[in-house]
């Protein structure tokens, strides 16, 4: 029901509303105080409330870094927790600042959707899990089998895809959510469940059972996942692309949470361009020269972030994988800073 | 004497509330038409690609029940409208019989003399009408239809069915060649039993004596094209569903997302027909029945012939509002998967086309016309049923 009223709603804006607005959002969140984030909201690791109501998560803590580089504060967010169902269409009417819900970056959202993706935080790629009790080790013995899926993702379009290209068939059962997709599969309605790995590892603690399900060694797809923003706000898009470049960056040049402050004194020049102590980059985005100081500071590098959301430091235990920086054979590659 | 209805010439005053109605259609036309224009000219300044391209677009996902050709390789999301829309109607239209059966069974019911019957049916109006559907929806699918046993230890029922947490597999019916007659037998015999049930009444009209058409009417309608069903050879095969690895694979497959929607929706529309049955009942003045009574007529004749048909010119107004609600509450199929037009258009195809505005629009242009045609159609019942003043 929520996604029809924001369809509705967004109708009603584009119908009655003026666009003027949507070309300034640094001045519009400065303005009021606070960053508007479209999260996940039930997905562990990427976006959800912790037991006390407070935001967690490998985008949550993306979000707040963007916060931290505006308002020197990372608790200034408003998280807004959105199904695949209305993500766009939310960022599209302006109900949010930045889409950081694990979404899939891909042609058609790109050129059709009015919005732009920013920078690829996280290389993902779509698995199986299934019962234990089916005895079965590869995505290729899952002929005819039932399979749980949660609607409106690039998730459900490469299941079909998979099964027609391998000449499978197999029996979809299509949920608007996640959790009731889960919940399905969790009760034996369907076989295997299938959505993005790193969310398999996430749902799978969720399940009655954890240990009595599997996820099967096959990735499927290319998920890059990447924040959003409205197309046309190339200052906005340049703020969030160089927010994650700034964290990568930083670890890359070893500088992390704990030691930001002594690399201030640092006299190598790639650091002291990224902490302000040299150059403005940061006015160059409309933000202060100790823009990528702040997000290191309160949040941390790229690499600590991962860890403790998704990584060693969570109950998710994902590997770096794609995910390592370049140097170490990984995918993640920071733009220089200068 | 013959009337000659001359129109009267309008007035001053009937001019200018003409001439304000159209004022006000133009202004309401005009503010439709800016509203679209604006939409139109936002959607290309936000680059959001508008219009019904996508119409023919390749849908490439999968769809649990169609009940036309559908694959997600070669289909397009138009087929994948049509395949949603047919969900709803299917659902809608099955929910719409059961809940009338079972909503006029426990409205009479409700009146009845028997306390324990009463009060029973009294007892699931309260109940059913004051929780939420979605509530009851999931309860149906979570609740009862998870319950049952999973796969390797499915349920098997009597001729060939199989009953699991999966959904209920029926043997598929295979029609021979020489089936046609079969078929042909049996309209003949339809038609053959309402000629003469006319007929029977006309003589009734006449003579008074009462019709007895029912033993011709089995006999022309079942027995018929049984022995026709035999002479031909018996040309019906059944394919059973058997049990495959993963699924039941061959029969005839009922969700069990379909049969908690249809169920949830039958049973909680019921309570409110039967109320409406009850006031229909009511309303009609008792004085008929006592009259019913005085002429011999048995409490069943009487409650068909006499009670009934002036009850149904009080019920049907408000039967078609329970009609369009259930229709309507059909669109909560989205909370359990079952792929009604709701979950399919304005749920996949709305997200991986991210046209919201055409989608939206069409799908609330869609729920419009079944209820409008829903509501004609009762509407003309209503008329036939109308009690004729003689």
């Amino acid at each position: 029901m929520k996604r029809l009223a924001t369809a509705f709603a967004i109708a009603t804006i584009l119908a009655l509303g003026s666009q003027a607005a949507f070309s300034q959002t640094l001045k519009t969140v400065q303005d009021r105080g606070q960053l508007v984030c479209g999260a996940n909201g039930t997905l562990a690791g990427f976006g959800m409330p912790d037991p006390n109501g407070n935001w967690v998560g490998f985008d949550v803590d993306f979000c707040r870094a963007i916060a931290a580089a505006i308002f020197n504060d990372p608790a200034k967010v408003k998280f807004v927790p959105l199904t695949p169902g209305n993500r766009f269409t939310a960022l599209q009417s302006g109900e949010i600042d930045v889409l950081a819900r694990n979404t899939t970056w891909t042609m058609s959202r790109d050129t059709t959707l009015g919005i732009d993706f920013a920078a690829v935080t996280f290389y993902d790629g779509q698995g199986f899990m299934v019962h234990k009790s089916l005895k079965v080790n590869s995505a290729l013995e899952l002929n005819d089998a039932s399979v749980c899926v949660q609607q409106g993702t690039t998730t459900e379009l490469n299941l079909a895809d998979y099964f027609r290209s391998n000449n499978m068939s197999l029996k979809t059962v299509t949920f608007a959510t996640a959790d009731e997709a889960v919940k399905a599969y969790d009760s034996g309605r369907c076989d295997s469940y299938t959505t993005d790995s790193s969310g398999l590892y996430g749902e799978r603690l969720r399940l009655s059972d954890p240990d009595g399900n599997l996820v099967l060694p096959e990735i499927i797809s290319k998920e890059p996942l990447s924040p959003a923003v409205r197309q046309g706000d190339d200052t906005w898009e340049d703020i969030v692309r160089w927010t994650h470049e700034a964290m990568v960056d930083a670890e890359e040049l070893g500088v992390n949470k704990n030691n930001v402050d002594d690399m201030l004194k640092s006299s190598a020049p790639d650091i002291r361009r990224l902490l302000g102590a040299e150059d403005q980059f940061g006015q160059s985005l409309g933000l202060t020269n100790d823009w990528a100081y702040r997000i290191i500071k309160m949040v941390g590098n790229y690499g600590e972030t991962f860890e403790r959301n998704v990584g060693q430091g969570s109950p998710l235990k994902i590997a770096r994988g794609l995910n390592a920086l370049w140097t170490k054979g990984g995918l993640q590659y920071g733009l220089p800073i200068r | 004497m013959l009337d000659i209805v001359q129109p009267a010439p309008l007035s001053r005053r009937q001019w200018g509330n003409l001439a304000l109605q159209a004022a006000l259609v133009v202004v309401v036309v005009g503010l439709a038409y800016a509203a679209y224009v604006n939409a139109a000219e936002n959607l290309a300044k936000a680059h959001i690609a508008s219009g019904f391209r996508f119409w023919n677009n390749t849908a490439g996902f999968d769809i649990s029940q169609t009940l036309i050709n559908y694959s997600p390789s070669t289909s397009t999301f138009g087929q994948a409208f049509w395949v949603g829309l047919l969900n709803t109607l299917l659902v809608a239209s099955l929910g719409i019989v059961l809940a009338t059966v079972l909503g006029f069974a426990i409205g009479i019911a409700r009146l009845s003399r028997n306390w324990l019957v009463a009060h029973l049916a009294g007892g699931y109006v309260e109940l059913i009408r004051n929780i939420p559907l979605l509530l009851q929806i999931l309860f149906w699918y979570n609740a009862v239809l998870k319950a049952l046993p999973d796969l390797r230890s499915s349920l098997s029922l009597p001729g060939g069915t199989l009953l699991n947490n999966r959904g209920l597999f029926l043997p598929r019916p295979q029609f021979g060649e020489r089936f046609g007659f079969v078929l042909a037998a049996f309209v003949a015999g339809v038609i053959a039993t309402i000629v003469l049930y006319i007929w029977a009444h006309r003589r009734q009209d006449l003579t008074g004596e009462p019709p007895r058409t029912l033993s011709y009417a089995l006999a022309l309608i079942v027995a018929l094209p049984l022995v026709v069903f035999f002479l031909a050879g018996a040309p019906l095969r059944f394919s059973f569903p058997e049990m495959g690895r993963f699924n039941v694979l061959g029969g005839i497959e009922i969700l069990p997302e379909f049969a908690a929607l249809l169920l949830a929706l039958a049973i909680y529309t019921a309570a409110f027909i039967a109320e409406v049955v009850r006031a229909g009942v009511l309303a009609v003045p008792h004085g008929q029945t006592e009259a019913a009574q005085a002429l011999g007529l048995r409490s069943g004749s009487t409650l068909r012939l006499v009670v009934i048909p002036q009850a149904m010119r009080v019920i049907v107004p408000p039967l078609t509002s329970q009609y369009l609600n259930l229709i309507k509450n059909s669109s909560l199929a989205v909370a359990i998967g079952y792929p009604d037009l709701v979950q399919v258009f304005a749920g996949s195809v709305l997200n991986i086309t991210g046209q919201a505005v055409e989608v939206i629009a069409m799908t609330m242009a869609v729920y419009l016309f079944i209820s409008l045609v829903t509501s004609l159609l009762m509407n003309l019942y209503g008329r036939a049923v109308r009690v004729v003043e003689r």
